[in-house]
């Protein structure tokens, strides 16, 4: 009779972490491999507007990235609060953004020169005069691909 | 005297917190990249020439954005939110007669004589002051892209029962087939053809 012996009650058994380890190590590769170290510190504010209708940018090779916005508090002082343009960690004019793209262009390797994208990471607030000068800047190199780099969302908050 | 049988087993207790601490740095050093955006094709510079290129004044949605965030869109004072009906409108309008080279079949516009011939024609022209905000000028081309890909979807759904929107980012993707992809290039191709997206933001002259 004794094979249905009531257990003995009142002690909830320990849950194993055994494989706590495991799932810990799952997420650890997770964010390491999805992890994309930044290149360069950016210095100006830079608070994207958002849209609907956009595109991926795909293969992070074939992109050269400038941004522009006011800068940022450290830099507020010397550099004023009327937004700039930064390429690379510099400071830069609208007459240096043809000399960059050309230099960035000249580190890549010969089948990707061609087609290479030019995104505009733009501080919403940024006025548009400078945007025309950096647009007619890159057609003199004749860099005509641009993505105007936007976040997801509702568009009529800009 | 002690036995010793082999090396001592290290104890793999404190693994877990190595693996949380790691955990916690990538967690904390992650930044997951905002890479979208709107995709132009910038004009290429030319060298002057004495020939200007002439396009009818009914075939140019001109849309002019002030200071102050006002929308001019062929001569009438727009809301933001109405831009988009209004592009849409004029691309689709389809105005030339049928028999004509440029007889738009697919057309669902009011076929008015006095807009645009038909979408290959029609041109929008974004024009900005220097004041103007980058917000602003993000949403004026927002809506004009949203109103291309209204469009292209109406035909890809006639076409294909399929929106253009997600072919083409089932084609630009890098991880699709590529048998699958060259499928979509094709389709793709053909829906941007019936479409053309034509925004410019040169200069054009006009004449009537």
């Amino acid at each position: 009779m004794s094979k249905f012996a009531k257990k003995k009650d009142g002690e909830v058994p320990a849950v194993s972490t055994a494989s706590l380890p495991d799932i810990v190590f799952m997420l650890l590769f997770f964010f390491m491999t999805v992890t994309v170290m930044k290149d360069s510190s950016v210095k100006v504010a830079n608070e994207l507007p958002q849209a609907n209708e956009i595109k991926k940018l795909e293969k992070k090779d074939r992109v050269i990235t400038i941004y522009v916005g006011a800068p940022t508090k450290e830099f507020a002082k010397t550099y004023g609060t009327e937004p700039k343009i930064q390429l690379n960690d510099k400071f830069a004019n609208a007459s240096d953004v043809g000399d960059y793209i050309l230099m960035e262009r000249a580190k890549k390797s010969q089948d990707l020169q061609n087609v290479l994208t030019t995104s505009l990471k733009v501080d919403k607030n940024a006025n548009m005069g400078l945007i025309a000068d950096i647009k007619l800047e890159l057609r003199k190199v004749n860099a005509l691909k641009v993505n105007y780099t936007t976040y997801e969302g509702d568009a009529f908050k800009n | 005297m002690a036995r010793r049988a082999g090396a001592p087993e290290v104890s793999a207790g404190s693994m877990a917190d190595i693996a949380f601490l790691l955990l916690i740095f990538f967690l904390v050093t992650t930044t997951i990249e905002t890479d979208a955006g709107l995709d132009r094709m910038l004009p290429p510079m030319e060298p002057p020439t004495d020939e200007e290129v002439i396009v009818k004044q009914k075939n140019i949605f001109q849309v002019s954005i002030n200071k102050s965030g006002q929308l001019l869109a062929d001569g009438e004072l727009i809301q933001l939110n109405q831009l988009r009906e209004k592009a849409s409108a004029f691309l689709d309008n389809g105005g030339a007669p049928s028999g004509t080279e440029d007889y738009c079949k697919y057309c669902k516009g009011k076929r008015d004589a006095s807009s645009s011939d038909s979408p290959a024609k029609a041109i929008i022209s974004v024009k900005s002051d220097r004041e103007t905000k980058y917000g602003t000028y993000i949403t004026v081309q927002n809506e004009l892209v949203g109103a291309y890909n209204d469009l292209r979807d109406r035909e890809s759904q006639r076409l294909y029962r399929k929106d253009f929107t997600a072919m083409e980012a089932e084609y630009l993707n890098p991880e699709t087939e590529p048998s699958v992809k060259e499928e979509l290039k094709e389709k793709v191709k053909r829906i941007q053809g019936l479409f053309p997206q034509k925004l410019s933001e040169a200069e054009t002259s006009t004449s009537n």
